[in-house]
C-alpha cells in the first residue's frame, strides 16, 4: 500500500512522484519575452532611485530595466553582475518585498512595485543561458588569498579578488561549494541545480581553486592560512544550530530545521524523502517558513508554525507568512514549547502561551499540546568554529568598514559577521572586503 | 569591445550620442554634469545677440502621452538663450577646457545680415570651442522675428548665410534643418551649397499639443491664449529617420555628413539613424525626461549591438541601410506575401480580425471557437493585422516560394524581380527586353 498525508509515521512518499515534482516546480517562474518586455516598461527610471538604495550590493536597476525595455538583456546582466555576481541567485531568493521592491515608487503609486526580482532573473537567465563569463581577469598580481566558506560571501570574495589578479584558493567543510545556496535555500527557490550551475558559472573568471572537505579549526588552522596567503577571508557562515532547552529535545524525530532542508536539497528524488504525519516547526523565520513549507509540499498532513512572540514581530516577511498560509500551513503565535513528549520518538510537544512583559517575554502559565510525529528547530544558527583570537561581537564575528577583523590581513563577511542574514548582504560584504584587500594588497 | 569614438567633420567624442541644442545644454552646470553622465558632446543651447531674448513666465511645453503617461510627443514654445552672452561665452571656454575629450558645438541664431553673423562667430572662436551650428530651425517665436527656420525654409537664405559663416570663421560648420518644408533635400543642397561642413536634422515640428475644451484655448497655454511650438520626442522619430535618409541617398548631398536629431531614445534609435546615414546622433527629449544618465543604455546597448553583430567602430554602420531606401517604383512586385496567425501564441482578441473585416480585404476568417485564420485567397499582404495584433510575433508575413500560385490572383508567383516601371498596368512603362 502506498503510503498518503494520513500514514501514521515519519514515511516517504506520501504523494505521488509526480505531484512533489509540480510542488517543488519554480516559486516565481521565469518571464517570457513578451512578459519581460511589459514589466519592464512599467519601470519609471527614477533619479537617484530608492530601489538602488534598498537594493545591499546597490545593483543599478533602473538602467538594467531599461536595458530588457530596449532589447538587451546581455547588456542589463552585465549591468547586474558588476554590482552582484550573484545576481541570478538573488533574482531567486531575494526577499524583495522587503528590499527593492518595497523602496520601488510605483509601491507609493499603486501598491504594485515593478517586479525587478523576475526582470533580474530573466536578464541573469539570458547571459549565462549562453554559457560565457560576462568578466576578464585583470594581469596576475603574484598575491594570493585564502578564502574559508564557499557561499555567497565566499564566492563573492574569491571572484573580485579573481578579477583583480590575484590567485584564490576557497576551501569548504562541505562536500559541495555554494554554501546555504545549495545546501539552505528552499528548492523550490532555486530549481534545476541552479546553485552548482552559477558556482561552475563563477569560476570561470579563472584564477579561484576549491578544496572541499576542508575544515577550520579541523584540517586547517587560520595562523597557517596567514602564513601562507597574504590575506585571508573568513565566510564561514553559521554553522552551530540553537537548542530548544527543553526537555525531551533528544527524541527521535526531534530534527534541526537546516539539517531537514540539507537532506531535502540533497535528495536525488523527493518522493523517498521522509516526513512526518503531522509536523511541528518551532521558530518564526525564513528557515521555519521553508522547513514548514517543504514538508507540507512532502505531503504532511498537518503543519504547524509555533512562534514564541507577536505576529508582527516574526522574522520572516509577511510574504512568506502568506506564502506559508496558502499552502496550507498553520501559524501559532504568542507559544513557546516547555516539553517535548515521546516515547522514544516524538509525539506530541507542549507549548505555553506567552505575553510581552517589560521584563522580556514571560509564559502566561496557560498550556497546551500539538500533535507531533517530526519536530524541527527553527530558532536560529550561530557562529561555530571561529578561529580563536578573534575579536567577537554578539556571538558574531567583530569587523570594521568593509570586513576588517581584529586581525590584521583578515577579513570577515556574511552570515559570521554581524548583520542581516540574507544571501544579497552576504555578496555585498563579500565584495566590498574584497576591494578592501585588493587596495591594501597593492596599496 | 565595439569602438564608439567618433569623429564628425574633425570633432572627436569619446561616443556618437550628442546633447542636441536645448536647455539640457543651456549652462556649465548642466554640461559639465553631462559630461559626467558620460554623453560624447554637446551642442551648446543657440546663443543670440545681446540684449538677451524673453521667454513667456507660464508653460513652455506641452505633451502627448502614451499608455502609463509615458511622454511620446513634447511641443516647446521656449526661444534661445535668454542668458547673456558674456555669461555664455565664459561658461563655454571654462568647459570646454576642463573636457578636451567631449565635444563642444555652439549653436548661433543672429539676424540675417553678414556683421551679426561675422561678430559672434569671432566671440565663439575665442571660447576654444569646437565648432558651430547654425540654428535655421527653430519654428516659433525666433521666426517670426526672420530667424530660425524663416531662414531654414528659404534654401537661399541657408546658402547665403553658410557661405557668411564659413568666409568668416575656421570652425566647422553644421547647419541645423527645419523639418517645416515640403522638400529636405532642398535646404540640404542649398547648406551644401553654401560651403557646410555638415547638416543636423531635425529641429522641432510646428504643433498645438491639444485644446482646453473648458476655455477653449489651445495648449500649451499662456493665460488663454497659445501658440504654435515645436514638437520633438518620440513621435517625430520616423519623420526624422525619412528626412536622413532622403538627404543620405540623394545624389546631389551624398556624402554630406549629417548630424541625426528627432527622438532618439534608446540606443536602438541611434542605431537607426546611423544606419540611414546619420554620423552621430544628438538627443534632447530623451534627457529632458529621463536626466542625463539615459546616455549610458544608449552606449551600452550600442557597444552590445556592435559586438554581437561584429562591427568594430560606428563608422561600420554608419549608412549600411542607405542602399536599401529606394523610390516606390522600384520596389519588387513578385515579392508575394501571406499573412500567417500562429495559433499558439494568438490569445484570440480579434483585432486582425476587426482590422481586415471592416476597413480592410475580409481575409480573416472568424471561425468556431474565435479561431482567427488567413484567407490567402483574399490577403493582400497589407500588415495591418501585424500592426495591431497585441501578441509580438502572432502574425507574420511569409513568402510565398516561387512557382507556387497565389490564391489570389491565380497567378503563379515568378521568382525574378519585376517593379512599376515594367508592369503592363503602367502607362509609362518601359517594354522589357
Ligand atoms: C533555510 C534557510 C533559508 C534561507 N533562505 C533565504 C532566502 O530565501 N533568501 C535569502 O536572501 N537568504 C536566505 N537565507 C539566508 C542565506 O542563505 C544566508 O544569509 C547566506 O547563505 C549567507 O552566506 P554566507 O556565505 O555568509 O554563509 P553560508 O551560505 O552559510 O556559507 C558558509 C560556508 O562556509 C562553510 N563553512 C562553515 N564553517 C566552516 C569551517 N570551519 N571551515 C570551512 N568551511 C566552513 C560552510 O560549509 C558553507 O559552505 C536562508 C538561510 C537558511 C538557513
Ligand atoms: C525646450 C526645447 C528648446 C529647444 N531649443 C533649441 C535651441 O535653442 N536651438 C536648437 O537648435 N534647437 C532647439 N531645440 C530643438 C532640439 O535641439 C532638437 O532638435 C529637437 O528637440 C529634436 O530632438 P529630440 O526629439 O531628441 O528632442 C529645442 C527643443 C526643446 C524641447
Ligand atoms: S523605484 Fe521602481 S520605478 Fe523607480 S527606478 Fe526603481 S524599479 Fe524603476
Ligand atoms: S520642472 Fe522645475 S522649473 Fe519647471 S515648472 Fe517644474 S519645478 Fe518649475
Ligand atoms: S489580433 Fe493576434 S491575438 Fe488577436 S485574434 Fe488576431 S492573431 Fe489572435
Amino acid at each position: 500500500m502506498a503510503n498518503s498525508p494520513h500514514t501514521p509515521g515519519v514515511v516517504p512518499g506520501r504523494l505521488a512522484r509526480e505531484a512533489i515534482e509540480a510542488n517543488f516546480s519554480d516559486l516565481h517562474p521565469p518571464l517570457d519575452d513578451h512578459e519581460a518586455r511589459v514589466a519592464a516598461d512599467r519601470c519609471y527610471f527614477c533619479y537617484d532611485a530608492p530601489c538602488v538604495a534598498a537594493c545591499p550590493t546597490e545593483i543599478d536597476i533602473p538602467l538594467f530595466i531599461r536595458e530588457i525595455a530596449t532589447g538587451m538583456p546581455e547588456a542589463a546582466a552585465k549591468a547586474i553582475f558588476a554590482q552582484n555576481i550573484l545576481g541570478g541567485m538573488c533574482a531567486r531568493v531575494c526577499p524583495t518585498e522587503t528590499l527593492c521592491e518595497e523602496a520601488c515608487v510605483r509601491m507609493e503609486a499603486e501598491g504594485d512595485p515593478v517586479e525587478i526580482g523576475r526582470l533580474q532573473r530573466y536578464a541573469t537567465d539570458r547571459l549565462m543561458a549562453k554559457g560565457v563569463h560576462p568578466f576578464t581577469r585583470a594581469a596576475p598580481t603574484g598575491r594570493r588569498v585564502a578564502v574559508v566558506g564557499a557561499g555567497p560571501a565566499g564566492l563573492a570574495c574569491a571572484h573580485r579578488l579573481a578579477m583583480h589578479g590575484h590567485d584564490v584558493v576557497i576551501y569548504d567543510a562541505r562536500p559541495k561549494p555554494g554554501g546555504l545556496n545549495e545546501f539552505g535555500i528552499a528548492a523550490y527557490k532555486t530549481t534545476g541545480g541552479f546553485a552548482q550551475a552559477e558556482v561552475e558559472w563563477l569560476m570561470k573568471i579563472g584564477g579561484i581553486t576549491v578544496e572541499t572537505g576542508r575544515e577550520l579549526g579541523r584540517d586547517l588552522d587560520l595562523a597557517t592560512l596567514r602564513r601562507d596567503f597574504d590575506a585571508v577571508f573568513l565566510g564561514m557562515g553559521l554553522a552551530g544550530v540553537n537548542a530548544l532547552r527543553a526537555p525531551g529535545e533528544d527524541l527521535e524525530n526531534v530534527e534541526n530545521a537546516v539539517d531537514f532542508i540539507a537532506e531535502l536539497r540533497q535528495a536525488e528524488d523527493l518522493s523517498s524523502l521522509p516526513v512526518g504525519r503531522d509536523v511541528v516547526v518551532v521558530g518564526g523565520g525564513m528557515t521555519a517558513i521553508d522547513a514548514a513549507v517543504q514538508a507540507k509540499l512532502l505531503g504532511a498532513e498537518n503543519v504547524t508554525i509555533v512562534y514564541r512572540r507577536a505576529r508582527e514581530k516574526m522574522p520572516a516577511s509577511e510574504y512568506e507568512q502568506n506564502l506559508a498560509a496558502a499552502k496550507g500551513v498553520r501559524i501559532i503565535c504568542e507559544a513557546m514549547p516547555v516539553a517535548v513528549h515521546g516515547d522514544g520518538a516524538v509525539r506530541e510537544v507542549e507549548f505555553e502561551y506567552t505575553v510581552e512583559t517589560p521584563e522580556g517575554l514571560k509564559g502566561t502559565g496557560e498550556r497546551f499540546r500539538l500533535k507531533a510525529d517530526q519536530l524541527f528547530k527553527a530558532i536560529g544558527q550561530r557562529l561555530e568554529g571561529a578561529p580563536e583570537g578573534l575579536a567577537l561581537e554578539g556571538g558574531k564575528i567583530a569587523v570594521t568598514g568593509p570586513g576588517r577583523t581584529s586581525l590584521e590581513g583578515v577579513w570577515a563577511g556574511g552570515d559570521c559577521t554581524p548583520g542581516e542574514d540574507l544571501t544579497v548582504v552576504a555578496v555585498a560584504e563579500g565584495r566590498d572586503a574584497a576591494e578592501d584587500i585588493h587596495a591594501w594588497l597593492m596599496g | 569591445m565595439a569602438d564608439l569614438t567618433t569623429e564628425f567633420v574633425g570633432i572627436k567624442s569619446p561616443n556618437p550620442f550628442w546633447l542636441a541644442s536645448a536647455p539640457p545644454t543651456d549652462k556649465e552646470y548642466n554640461v559639465r554634469r553631462a559630461f559626467e553622465a558620460g554623453w560624447g558632446g554637446v551642442v551648446w543651447k543657440t546663443l543670440g545677440i545681446d540684449p538677451p531674448v524673453v521667454n513667456v513666465n507660464g508653460p513652455r511645453y506641452g505633451a502627448v502621452w502614451g499608455p502609463d503617461r509615458r511622454l511620446l510627443g513634447l511641443n516647446n514654445i521656449e526661444l534661445i538663450t535668454d542668458r547673456p552672452l558674456e555669461v555664455n561665452l565664459r561658461e563655454i571656454k571654462a568647459v570646454k577646457r576642463d573636457w578636451p575629450d567631449r565635444a563642444l558645438v555652439v549653436s548661433l541664431m543672429v539676424p540675417c545680415d553678414e556683421e551679426s553673423w561675422k561678430y559672434i562667430l569671432g566671440r565663439v572662436e575665442e571660447t576654444g570651442a569646437d565648432g558651430v551650428e547654425l540654428n535655421f530651425g527653430c519654428p516659433h517665436g525666433m521666426s517670426e522675428r526672420g530667424m530660425g527656420s524663416a531662414v531654414g525654409q528659404v534654401p537661399e537664405y541657408i546658402e547665403m548665410v553658410t557661405r557668411w559663416c564659413k568666409a568668416n570663421t575656421r570652425m566647422p560648420v553644421i547647419v541645423k534643418l527645419t523639418p517645416n518644408i515640403t522638400d529636405i533635400r532642398y535646404p540640404a543642397r542649398a547648406a551644401k551649397a553654401g560651403g557646410a561642413d555638415a547638416v543636423s536634422l531635425i529641429n522641432t515640428i510646428n504643433s498645438i499639443t491639444g485644446v482646453n475644451l473648458d476655455n477653449f484655448a489651445p495648449e500649451p497655454e499662456i493665460d488663454g491664449k497659445g501658440t504654435h511650438g515645436g514638437y520633438c520626442g518620440p513621435a517625430v522619430k520616423p519623420i526624422a529617420l525619412n528626412m536622413v535618409a532622403e538627404i543620405a541617398r540623394d545624389p546631389e548631398t551624398r556624402g554630406l555628413p549629417i548630424s541625426g536629431i528627432g527622438g532618439v531614445t534608446t540606443w536602438r534609435d541611434a542605431a537607426e539613424f546611423l544606419a540611414l546615414g546619420a554620423h552621430n546622433v544628438q538627443v534632447c527629449t530623451a534627457a529632458m525626461t529621463y536626466g542625463f544618465k539615459v546616455v549610458q543604455e544608449m552606449i551600452a546597448g550600442l557597444s552590445e549591438w556592435m559586438d554581437a553583430k561584429g562591427f568594430a567602430s560606428v563608422s561600420d554602420i554608419v549608412g549600411r541601410a542607405v542602399p536599401n531606401v529606394t523610390d516606390w517604383q522600384y520596389l519588387n512586385l513578385n515579392y508575394v506575401t501571406k499573412a500567417r496567425i500562429d495559433q499558439e501564441k494568438c490569445i484570440h482578441c480579434g483585432r486582425c480580425y476587426a482590422a481586415c473585416e471592416d476597413t480592410s480585404h475580409q481575409a480573416i476568417w472568424m471561425k468556431e471557437g474565435r479561431v482567427f485564420e488567413v484567407n490567402d485567397a483574399e490577403c493582400v499582404a497589407c500588415n495591418l493585422c501585424v500592426d495591431v495584433c497585441p501578441v509580438e510575433g502572432c502574425i507574420t508575413m511569409e513568402r510565398l516560394a516561387p512557382g507556387t500560385v497565389d490564391p489570389r490572383t491565380g497567378k503563379v508567383v515568378e521568382a525574378d524581380y519585376a517593379n512599376w516601371t515594367t508592369h503592363p498596368n503602367n502607362p509609362a512603362a518601359k517594354a522589357a527586353e
